[in-house]
């Protein structure tokens, strides 16, 4: 069974790089390329998927989830711009492959720690970066 | 192809196990443990998967499968409090997760013949918590 929890968060961005002119980042990125950045309201979605525990009738402690992807990710990336605030980003342009990437690296690294077991696993998680734009990572 | 139909119920719940203290249901489902129960606006989707008719063009009567969610799930759940008026949930905690596979139980014998199966069952608690069960695979038994 799946379980899959909604997560929020407000953040600012610029798609730009350094080693391009003004007007090939313009080709490449459009109006993401505007230089003071602008900001979407994302929304992550991150799906824990095992069998139900026979006693709670839980696939996972939803608790222990939240806490899991408040530290590792909304702490750090709400209300910030990601270019400058988040550490990933001092080396990666921010698309919302590269953020899914970096939010899969955080989960991932800590996820043994809070969840020792076998199950649940993490098995999926999705990024909405506006109402068109959606991005998703599979185990 | 696949096949999804909507429904809504509202209902209550509280999620403890009998065996356990008030600080350890705490514990476990957090706000959900309280005594007195609470509600939400339960949103079901239900897929089935197959392959159209050649004549009907279709997998499934959509008629037929409203009026049987309609049967087996929205009028046994709706505006009730689970835990004392929809078995098991008597003795099973109504976690989502419980709750979903109780639906998928009431669904699956009638999509064992015919052209669709039923693929999924997603139940939505609220719209930040739903789970998806296909059915029991090995992960579902330990």
């Amino acid at each position: 069974m799946r379980v899959t929890r909604r997560y929020h968060f407000c953040a600012s961005h610029r798609l730009h790089r350094a080693a391009f002119t003004d007007q090939e980042n313009r080709e490449l990125y459009g109006k993401c390329s505007n230089p003071y950045g602008h900001g979407h309201d994302y929304v992550l979605e991150v799906t824990a998927a095992g069998p139900v525990d026979a006693a709670t009738g839980q696939v996972v402690h939803l608790p222990t989830l939240d806490r899991l992807v408040s530290e590792q990710v909304i702490s750090d990336f709400d209300h910030r711009y990601l270019n400058a605030d988040v550490a990933e980003f001092a080396g990666a342009i921010p698309t919302s492959e590269n953020i899914i990437r970096a939010i899969e690296d955080r989960l991932r690294g800590r996820w043994p720690g809070v969840f020792p077991g076998a199950w649940p696993r993490l098995e999926r998680i999705r990024l909405r970066e506006t109402k068109r734009n959606v991005f998703e990572l599979r185990s | 192809m696949l096949l999804t139909r909507r429904a809504e119920f509202s209902a209550s719940h509280v999620c403890a196990q009998r065996a356990l203290t008030a600080e350890q249901n705490k514990e476990i489902y957090g706000a959900a443990a309280n005594p007195s129960g609470h509600g939400h606006n339960y949103v079901l989707e239900v897929t089935l998967e197959g392959e159209p008719d050649p004549e009907t063009g279709m997998i499934f009567d959509l008629k037929k499968l409203k009026d049987l969610i309609q049967q087996t799930v929205i009028d046994p759940m709706d505006h009730r409090f689970l835990n004392y008026e929809v078995p098991p949930f008597d003795k099973v905690v109504p976690t989502t997760e419980n709750v979903a596979a109780e639906i998928w139980k009431r669904l699956q014998p009638h999509f064992e013949i015919g052209r669709a199966r039923l693929n999924n069952v997603r139940l939505y608690e609220t719209e930040d918590l739903y789970v998806d069960y296909p059915g029991a695979g090995a992960e579902d038994s330990r």
